[in-house]
């Protein structure tokens, strides 16, 4: 067990499997020689070189195509793709090539293709950079859409990412690379398509993914702390499969669920996760369930406004706390807080 | 436009090339050896069967044992042939969704390539694919494409492949003169010419992208020269004739072997509409007149029986054979069993992943909870 940030993990992950496997290579922009936009892949181009390490035209449409094709034949390409945002220049080849592919054909052709991208807003990058997408893909059978919340996860994730027979799309998140945490020393891929109960509790659920799973543990921990809450905390790591299993269990068990999530509230990846309790927990559930989501605008640049649209960790102690109070089920001292 | 215009393959311009006339080819075959001459009466052979199989497949359609979207290479039979000669076993082909020539000239059972059309579970991608999504692996060809340009990316890729592995295999994709306005056509060429890829694009220009002409598409309407923007060898070709189209193909063939990549543009005819439903009412009766006139299967036969390699009796006999071939396809198709609805989610991913989705329509997420016990008997 070492610690170390999500960045580090992910950069001895892709190293150690290019070392295991000489199918396994990397493209994208500005990978090689500057060193990745977000330095994943710093000093891969000099160890691996040119051929393994490749830096593309800004044509992302073109070099994920390709990467596409050349997982058909049998190689195992690790694309960046230096935003979520921009994967949209992307999307014909990911959505109607990748994803489609195994079936259209009758299951001759597998893609073992990884997209590596980062979301996250909260970074003053403004409308068209800040976005967080990854419900497009989701969205999509014939994908998996992975997001780890934590060093370790991104590590075993990225393993089972790479050694997986289908396109997979990797979540990163810009405000996670930084974050620490406990990371085995042994290989072991993670399985697909499950969810992690990451605090055990029996209050409410709190769901998330990606920054959220990180954020979820954050005000668990606080409002044990501040409201005597016992706070159950699920990562779905996974968006495609879905694991509704662990969460229906969960709900079960508390009777309430907050789902928080860093993208827009209409039609959201919390949607989903409020049908799947409505479905499978719709008798045990003591209080509707809330979501707490991006404001629905273009993400303004300036400041205060871009910090008024991002769900904060206030709003999502405020959702908890009335959802908490509209059945009587507030532990701490009434009148204490709002 | 004048049909005139249209019905004309643009004279060459200084510095590019241009190649072989139905004369040349002629002059080529008066001079060659026997090779040579079974080459042309095989091309001829293949040609007629393409054109009667595409002909069962439109009637097919209408009797609607055939569904979706259904389009035909007719018209273009000579480019399919020619192209197809050159390749080797090992080289692999993407096409886009007109490829049901490509497809049977490429050495894939006919009875499948049927099946394919009809929905069935021997068709050649088990009927997940229907007429535009043809594939398969042991004749290296992977997959028509419906998306326009869709393949070219894919096919961009499977060369970085080969030039990843360092074997002696190409690429050939081919397109539709549309489709060479579309972002991934030239994200793609910038890619494979930077890169080094072998890899042969082959745009066949039949002047029509569905209803749009080429002048009214593209502003540099003689597409081949789209290649120089990527410093890439680049070649227009008559269609019509299956020789030239072969020799050009194997020029660019030999161009991609050795490492660069290579643009070609075949000019055809397309003789019926952008596809089966589609009555193409949109171009003059001149015009079509002239298309018609300009049929590659009437031309070649033509030429075959004038320079002595077939006679009227031998071309009978190739058109009978060939009916005879695209009738059983069309039987073995229709017995074919539909694949089976228990297989639904067989293809969904390659590796097997806890939680995927197994639902029909209207099935619940969960279980709902049995109706209590007290409540059911009140």
């Amino acid at each position: 067990m070492s610690i170390m940030t999500y960045r580090q993990a992910l950069h001895d992950t892709l190293r150690s499997e290019m070392h295991r496997d000489p199918d396994v290579f990397l493209m994208g922009e500005e990978i090689g020689l500057f060193d990745g936009a977000y330095k994943i892949t710093a000093g891969m181009l000099d160890e691996f070189g040119e051929k393994r390490v490749r830096d593309t035209a800004i044509a992302e449409e073109g070099f994920t195509g390709a990467a596409i094709g050349a997982a058909m034949l049998g190689l195992r390409p690790v694309v960046e793709i230096m935003t979520i945002n921009f994967s949209l220049l992307a999307l014909d080849q990911i959505v109607n090539h990748a994803a489609k592919i195994y079936g259209m054909f009758g299951g001759q052709a597998r893609v073992p293709l990884v997209i590596r991208t980062p979301g996250g807003g909260g970074q003053q990058l403004g409308a068209t950079h800040s976005q967080n997408i990854e419900l497009f893909y989701a969205f999509v059978p014939g994908m998996k859409v992975l997001a780890p919340s934590t060093p370790a996860d991104a590590k075993s994730m990225m393993l089972a990412a790479i050694r997986d027979d289908d396109p997979v799309l990797f979540l990163e998140n810009l405000s996670l690379y930084n974050t620490k945490g406990e990371v085995p020393d042994d290989d072991i891929p993670a399985e697909i398509g499950k969810a992690a109960v990451t605090r055990r509790g029996s209050d409410i659920t709190l769901i998330g993914y990606s920054r959220m799973a990180y954020v979820a543990a954050q005000v668990a921990e606080q409002l044990a702390e501040s409201d005597w809450l016992d706070i159950e905390v699920i990562d779905l790591r996974s968006l495609r499969p879905l694991d509704r299993e662990t969460i229906v269990e969960s709900v079960k068990k508390t009777h309430a669920a907050v789902i928080i999530e860093d993208d827009w509230l209409t039609y959201g990846i919390g949607a989903e996760i409020a049908a799947t309790i409505s479905d499978g927990a719709f008798d045990y559930l003591d209080a509707p369930v809330r979501r707490v989501a991006m404001a629905e605008v273009p993400m303004p640049y300036s400041k205060p406004l871009e910090t008024a649209a991002l769900p904060s960790t206030d709003d999502v102690i405020h959702a908890i706390r009335q959802t908490l109070d509209a059945v009587g089920r507030r532990r701490y001292p009434m009148g204490e807080k709002s | 436009m004048s049909t005139g215009q249209r019905t004309t393959v643009a004279p060459p311009k200084p510095g590019a090339h241009q190649t072989n006339t139905l004369a040349v080819a002629a002059e080529h075959l008066a001079s060659t050896d026997t090779a040579a001459e079974k080459r042309s009466t095989d091309f001829y052979r293949q040609m007629v069967f393409i054109r009667r199989f595409e002909e069962r497949a439109a009637r097919a359609y209408t009797q609607a044992l055939i569904g979706g979207y259904c389009h035909l290479n007719l018209g273009e039979e000579a480019a399919v042939v020619g192209l197809m000669a050159a390749l080797r076993p090992t080289d692999y082909l993407f096409t886009n969704y007109r490829e049901h020539g490509y497809a049977l000239t490429r050495g894939i059972d006919p009875n499948r390539v049927m099946a394919e059309l009809f929905g069935r579970s021997d068709g050649v991608s088990k009927g997940w694919g229907g007429s535009m999504h043809m594939f398969d692996l042991e004749k290296r060809m992977l997959g028509g494409y419906g998306i326009v340009g869709g393949q070219i990316p894919l096919a961009t890729g499977a060369a970085l492949a080969i030039d990843y592995r360092g074997v002696d295999e190409i690429v050939m994709c081919t397109m539709g003169d549309g489709t060479t306005n579309i972002g991934a056509f030239h994200e793609s060429l910038n890619i494979a010419a930077l890169w080094d890829l072998p890899i042969v694009y082959v745009v066949i220009n039949n002047r029509l992208g569905m209803a749009t002409t080429v002048d009214k598409s593209s502003a540099e309407p003689e597409l081949y020269k789209r290649a120089s923007s990527y410093r890439m060898a680049a070649e227009r070709v008559d269609g019509l004739d299956p020789v030239a189209v072969f020799e050009a193909a194997q020029r660019a063939a030999a161009t991609a072997r050795s490492g660069k990549p290579f643009l070609l543009e075949v000019m055809t005819e397309r003789l019926r509409g952008h596809s089966v439903v589609d009555p193409g009412k949109y171009r003059g009766a001149e015009e079509i007149a002239l298309t018609q006139e300009r049929d590659p299967l009437v031309t070649f036969a033509a030429h075959l029986v004038d320079t002595g390699l077939l006679t009227e009796h031998e071309i009978t006999a190739i058109n009978d054979d060939a009916v005879s071939r695209a009738t059983a396809a069309a039987v073995f198709a229709e017995a074919s069993p539909f694949p089976d609805v228990s297989t639904l989610f067989d293809y969904t991913y390659a590796t097997p992943v806890a939680n995927d989705s197994h639902r029909l329509p209207g099935q619940p997420l969960f279980e709902p909870a049995p109706f209590p016990e007290q409540e059911a008997t009140r």
